[in-house]
C-alpha cells in the first residue's frame, strides 16, 4: 500500500504552483453554459407572482384570466387562499408560458385579494421589536463584575452594528425542470448538485432514483444556493402539468428580496483592560435578525478569549426574506463588533492597536504564535510602524488617512467526498465526482491533483462533475470542498497508479513497488532509463482500463486535510471629512490555509473576499421601508456592489511554511471575507478620531459621526 | 475618481436628459417603468425615440433583421423584446447575461457599431442596421482573442458570470484606446460589476492585453478624452459619492 500523503513542495510538478483555471477559456468565450443558459426543446418560461406585502393573508386567488391568455400553458398556485405570508416577495403563484413576456403578462393577470397584517421590518431599534424579540439565556465566564469594578480597570463602551446584506449572486437562483414519465431531470443553479436530489424527491414524493440533477456552471452562490426552494418545486410542478421543460429563474428584485441575505448584528459592548493594555473583561448586549427565523448569534468576543465575560443575545424576527449562510456565517459580524471595541480601547489607552493585540495574543489560544507572526508580516507589508499615527493625528487638511487591522479564523476541514479515477488504455485519465465549481477553482484543483499524482499533463485529465449520477462529491459550503475533493482525488489517483504499476511492472522486468510516475513517464525508480512513456504504459492495459475509487475521510489512507485556518488583514483608508466619502487605498492580507494546491486561484479567493468585504463595509445594505414593509433597493443601482474603481492596491501573502504543508489541504473561500469590515472601519476611526458605529460606512453616517465626535 | 464619475453622471446626452436628473425624477423605489425605454433611447442618442415617434411598431411581433457577428439574421419579435433577449432566446448566443436588467451591471455588454452597450436596455428593433458583436465572435476557433487570453492568464474570472461582459467592455476600450491610462480603464469598466471580486485580475488583464494588442504602439496620439469612450453607458457604475 502506498504512503498516502501530499508531495513535498520541491518535488511537486503542479501542486502549489500558479496554474490558470482549467475552465477559464470556457468562461471568457461565453461557451460556459450556466443553468440560466440552458435551453431544452419546447422549453417554457416561468414567472412568479410574489407577495407585495411584508405580512398578509391571502383571502382569495383567481388565476382564470391568466390561464386564458394565449401562450400560457399552466398556472401553479404555490400558496393559496388562507395562507399567511410573512415577507414581501414570497411566492404565491407561478406561470409557464411560451416566452418570458407572455409569462409576465400572465402574472399581471392573476387576481389576488390580500388582507394586510401588521409588520415589523426593522430591527436596529430594539425597543420597537416587542414580542418579536427573543432573548437567549445570559452567558457568563469568570467574574465580569469584579473585573469591571477593579480600581485599575480602564473601560470603554461602544455601539457597533452591521446591516443585513444580500448575496446578490449575479446568476439569480433558478432551475430548468423536465420530466420523462415519472423521472425528473433538473438543471439547478446550486452549490449542492447532489443534495438537491433528496430535496426534490421528498417534495414531489418520487423515489430519489427518479431525480437526475445536472449543472456545469453556477454564477455565484456565496452560501445562498443549497436548497430546492419553493420556486424549484413550482418549476417541477409546471413542467409536470405541461409535459414540457420549464425554466424558472428569479428576476433581480426577488433575488434581492427572498433568495438570501446575511443577518445583521447590533451590539452594545463594554470592555476593560489593565492600564498596560492587558484585556480583562467583556460585556455585550447584542441583537440581530435573519428574517422570520431571527438570525444567527455571532461568536463574541470573536477570537479573543477574555478571562471574564457576560453576554446577552436577542434574536429579532422580522417580516423580510430569510437569512441564508453568507460566506463565513456569523464570523464577519462577530469580528466587526469585537475588533472595533478593541480598537476603541487601544485609542483610549493611547496605544497602537498592533501593540495591544500583540500584547494579548495569548488570548487567541492555540493559534496565537501563528497570529503573532502573521501580524508582524502584515505590519511589514503595510509599513504599519512607520505609517501608523494616533487617532486623528494624521495629515492636516480635510482628507484624513488612517490604518486599521483585524484577525479572523475558520475551520474548513475537507468534507466527505468520493471520486472515481479511470486510466484509459489511450492514456486519458477520467476523474468523476459529483462536486461543483462555484468559481473557487474546484475543477482546477481536482485536475492538478490527478495530474500531479499520475505524472501526466493536465490536458490528459478529463473531469466529470456536476451530475448526481457520479460518485457523491459533497456540497460546496463551509470552505470544505477543496479539502474533500482534493483528498478523495489524491487517494483515488494513488490507488489507480498502484493498479497500473501492478499490471505493467513485469513488462519492465520489475515489481510494482519499484515504479514511479514522473513527467509523463512510468519508470523504474533506481534505473530511470528503464521505463515507458505514459501513453505506452497505458497501452499495456489492453482493453481493460484501470479504475479506482477514493474517498474522504479515509482513516486508513492518511490525513490529507485538517481544520483551522486564520489570517490578519490591514486597511489603509482616506476619509474626506467634508463629503464623508471613504476610500480604501490599500489592503494587506496574510492568510494561512494549510497546503495550497493552486496558488493562482487561492490568491484570487483572497482578493475576491476582500473586495466583497469592501462592498459590505462601504456600500451594501438592505434598505427596508418601515411604513410599507418593502425593500427599497431590490436592484443593483441602489444595492451597491464594489466596482473596479473601489478596488485598492491589494497585497496578498499566503502563509506557506513547512508547518502548513504538513497540515494538508484546508478551505479558503470564506475566511478572508471576515476581517475587512473591522479592518476598514478601524482605519476610518484611526483617520477621523471618531467611531462610525454601523456598516455600511456611508457618507451620511461618516458626517454624522464627525458631527457628534467622541469614541463611539 | 468619485468626482470623475459625478461629471459623467451629470453629462447631458444628446437626448437632453442626464442620468442623474432621470434618476432623480424616478426616485428610489419609485416605479422604474420606462427605464428600459428611456435608457434605450439614451443609448441611441435619441434616434430610437425619434424612430418610435414616426413609425409605430407592434404590439404584435414584427419582422426584423439583426447583423450579429458578421451574419444577418431575420427574426420575428415583439417590439418589446430587448437586444439581449433576442440574442439569448432567439439566436442562442448566451454569452451575454441578464443580471440587473436595467443598465447597472454590464453583464449584458455587447458592442454595437463599435461602442459597448447594455443589451438589456436596447430594444432589438433599435439595433437594426447596426453591427452587433458578441463575446462569441472574439476567439478564432481554439485561439483566444488577446483580451480573453489575458483574462485567463490573470485569473480575471471566478464564477465567470460577469466575465463575457467584462471581456466585451475591455475589447471596446482597447479598440478605442490601445494603451489606456488607469483612469480610462476605470471609466470604461466602471459600468460592469463582479460579485466574486475579480477586479485585481481584471486590472492586470486589461493592461496585459493592451501590451499584447497589435495596434498599441503607434496609436497613442489618437487617444481622446476618456468621456468619449463610454457615453452610451454613462453612470452605469457607482461610487458612494
Ligand atoms: S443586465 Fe444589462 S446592465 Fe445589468
Ligand atoms: S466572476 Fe463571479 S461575478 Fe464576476
Amino acid at each position: 500500500m502506498p504512503d498516502y500523503n501530499w508531495p513535498e513542495p520541491d518535488s511537486a510538478a503542479l501542486v502549489g504552483k500558479r496554474i490558470s483555471r482549467v475552465d477559464g477559456p470556457a468562461k471568457v468565450t461565453g461557451t460556459a453554459k450556466y443553468t440560466y443558459d440552458v435551453t431544452r426543446p419546447g422549453m417554457l418560461y416561468a414567472k412568479v407572482l410574489r407577495s407585495p406585502y411584508a405580512h398578509c393573508r391571502i383571502v382569495s386567488i383567481d388565476v382564470s384570466a391568466a390561464e386564458k391568455l394565449p401562450g400560457v400553458e399552466a398556472v401553479y398556485v404555490v400558496q393559496g387562499a388562507g395562507t399567511e405570508i410573512h415577507w414581501q416577495g414570497d411566492d404565491i403563484a407561478a406561470v409557464a408560458a411560451v416566452d418570458e413576456q407572455t409569462a409576465e403578462d400572465a402574472v399581471q393577470n392573476i387576481k389576488v385579494q390580500y388582507k394586510q397584517l401588521a409588520h415589523l421590518v426593522q430591527e436596529e431599534d430594539l425597543s420597537k421589536a416587542g414580542d418579536r424579540a427573543k432573548p437567549a439565556a445570559e452567558q457568563v465566564v469568570g467574574n465580569p463584575d469584579e473585573a469591571f469594578a477593579a480600581a485599575e480597570a480602564v473601560t470603554v463602551e461602544g455601539y457597533y452594528g452591521t446591516s443585513v446584506v444580500t448575496h446578490c449572486c449575479l446568476e439569480s437562483h433558478g432551475f430548468v425542470a423536465e420530466w420523462e414519465g415519472d423521472t425528473l431531470t433538473v438543471y439547478p443553479s446550486t452549490q449542492a448538485v447532489e443534495r438537491l436530489t433528496g430535496q426534490f424527491a421528498e417534495a414531489l414524493k418520487i423515489p430519489a432514483t427518479n431525480v437526475h440533477t445536472m449543472m456545469q456552471y453556477v454564477g455565484g452562490g456565496f452560501g445562498s444556493k443549497f436548497a430546492v426552494d419553493r420556486w424549484g418545486i413550482a418549476a417541477a410542478h409546471l413542467a409536470k402539468q405541461t409535459g414540457k421543460p420549464v425554466k424558472l429563474m428569479l428576476e433581480r428584485a426577488p433575488e434581492q428580496m427572498v433568495a438570501g441575505n446575511r443577518p445583521s448584528v447590533y451590539a452594545k459592548v463594554k470592555i476593560a483592560a489593565k492600564p498596560d493594555g492587558t484585556l480583562t473583561a467583556w460585556e455585550s448586549d447584542s441583537w440581530s435578525t435573519g428574517g422570520m427565523g431571527g438570525g444567527g448569534s455571532p461568536p463574541m468576543p470573536y477570537i479573543w478569549n477574555f478571562p471574564h465575560q457576560r453576554k446577552r443575545h436577542t434574536a429579532v424576527s422580522i417580516n423580510a426574506g430569510s437569512a441564508r449562510a453568507w460566506r463565513a456565517p456569523n464570523h464577519p459580524q462577530g469580528c466587526y463588533v469585537t475588533m472595533c471595541s478593541i480598537e476603541d480601547l487601544a485609542a483610549k489607552l493611547k496605544m497602537d492597536p498592533l501593540d495591544l493585540v500583540l500584547k494579548n495574543i495569548a488570548l487567541t489560544g492555540e493559534r496565537s504564535e501563528l497570529y503573532r507572526q502573521e501580524l508582524l508580516k502584515a505590519a511589514e507589508l503595510m509599513e504599519w510602524k512607520r505609517r501608523w499615527h494616533p487617532r486623528a493625528q494624521g495629515s492636516p487638511g480635510p482628507v484624513k488617512q488612517g490604518l486599521g487591522l483585524a484577525l479572523h479564523t475558520w475551520a474548513g476541514r475537507g468534507h466527505a467526498a468520493e471520486c472515481r479515477i479511470t486510466i484509459h488504455p489511450d492514456g486519458y485519465v477520467e476523474v468523476s465526482t459529483c462536486t461543483q465549481d462555484i468559481g473557487t477553482g474546484t475543477r482546477t484543483v481536482i485536475a492538478i491533483v490527478a495530474a500531479e499524482t499520475l505524472g501526466v499533463p493536465m490536458e490528459m485529465v478529463k473531469l466529470n462533475i456536476g451530475d448526481n449520477h457520479l460518485p457523491p462529491g459533497g456540497s460546496s459550503g463551509g470552505s470544505t470542498t477543496v479539502g474533500g475533493v482534493s483528498s478523495s482525488t489524491r487517494r483515488a489517483a494513488m490507488d489507480a497508479r498502484e493498479q497500473l504499476f501492478a499490471r505493467i511492472a513485469s513488462g519492465l522486468g520489475t515489481t510494482a513497488e519499484n515504479l514511479e510516475t514522473v513527467n509523463g513517464t512510468v519508470r523504474v525508480k533506481n534505473d530511470p532509463s528503464k521505463g515507458f512513456t505514459w501513453k505506452q504504459a497505458a497501452a499495456k492495459l489492453g482493453v481493460n482500463p484501470v479504475s479506482a475509487m477514493g474517498k474522504n475521510p479515509d482513516e486508513a489512507k492518511g490525513a490529507l486535510t485538517s481544520s483551522g485556518v486564520g489570517g490578519v488583514q490591514m486597511a489603509d483608508v482616506s476619509v474626506d471629512t467634508e463629503t464623508g466619502v471613504v476610500r480604501v487605498n490599500k489592503m494587506v492580507a496574510v492568510q494561512d490555509c494549510g497546503l495550497i494546491v493552486d496558488m493562482k486561484t487561492a490568491e484570487s479567493q483572497v482578493y475576491g473576499a476582500m473586495i466583497m468585504g469592501i462592498g459590505y463595509t462601504l456600500f451594501e445594505e438592505r434598505v427596508m421601508d418601515e411604513i410599507t414593509g418593502r425593500m427599497l433597493n431590490p436592484n443593483m443601482e441602489f444595492y451597491k456592489l464594489a466596482g473596479l474603481a473601489d478596488t485598492p492596491e491589494m497585497v496578498v501573502h499566503m502563509w506557506t511554511d513547512a508547518e502548513q504543508q504538513k497540515r494538508g489541504v484546508i478551505g479558503l473561500g470564506e475566511p478572508p471575507t471576515i476581517s475587512p469590515g473591522a479592518a476598514i472601519a478601524n482605519a476610518v476611526a484611526n483617520a477621523t478620531g471618531v467611531r462610525v458605529p454601523t456598516l455600511p460606512l456611508t457618507p451620511d453616517k461618516v458626517l454624522a459621526a464627525l458631527e457628534k465626535g467622541g469614541l463611539a | 475618481m468619485a468626482d470623475k464619475r459625478k461629471d459623467k453622471a451629470e453629462e447631458t446626452t444628446k437626448a437632453g436628459i442626464s442620468r442623474r436628473k432621470f434618476l432623480k425624477g424616478v426616485g428610489v423605489g419609485g416605479g422604474m417603468l420606462g427605464s428600459g425605454v428611456l435608457s434605450g433611447s439614451l443609448l441611441q442618442d435619441g434616434h430610437g425615440a425619434q424612430a418610435a415617434a414616426t413609425k409605430v411598431l407592434g404590439p404584435g411581433a414584427v419582422a426584423i433583421e439583426l447583423n450579429v457577428n458578421g451574419k444577418r439574421w431575420p427574426l420575428t419579435l415583439e417590439p418589446r423584446v430587448t437586444l439581449l433577449e433576442a440574442l439569448r432566446d432567439h439566436l442562442e448566443l448566451t454569452g451575454a447575461k441578464k443580471v440587473c436588467d436595467r443598465a447597472s451591471c454590464g453583464a449584458c455588454t455587447v458592442i454595437l457599431d463599435g461602442s459597448p452597450v447594455y443589451s438589456c436596455s436596447v430594444f432589438a428593433i433599435e439595433a437594426q442596421g447596426k453591427t452587433i458583436q458578441t463575446v462569441e465572435s472574439l476567439a478564432d476557433g481554439d485561439t483566444l482573442h488577446p483580451v480573453q487570453a489575458a483574462f485567463v492568464e490573470n485569473d480575471a474570472q471566478q464564477c465567470g458570470f460577469c466575465t463575457p461582459g467584462f471581456v466585451m467592455a475591455t475589447k471596446a476600450l482597447l479598440d478605442k484606446y490601445p494603451n489606456p491610462t488607469a483612469e480610462q480603464m476605470r471609466l470604461a469598466l466602471g459600468g460592469n460589476l463582479c460579485r466574486c471580486g475579480t477586479y485585481v485580475g481584471i486590472r492586470q488583464a486589461v493592461m496585459q492585453a493592451a501590451q499584447n494588442s497589435p495596434q498599441n504602439s503607434h496609436q497613442n496620439s489618437k487617444t481622446r478624452a476618456p468621456q468619449a469612450g463610454r457615453q452610451s453607458r454613462a453612470g452605469g457604475g457607482h461610487s458612494n459619492a
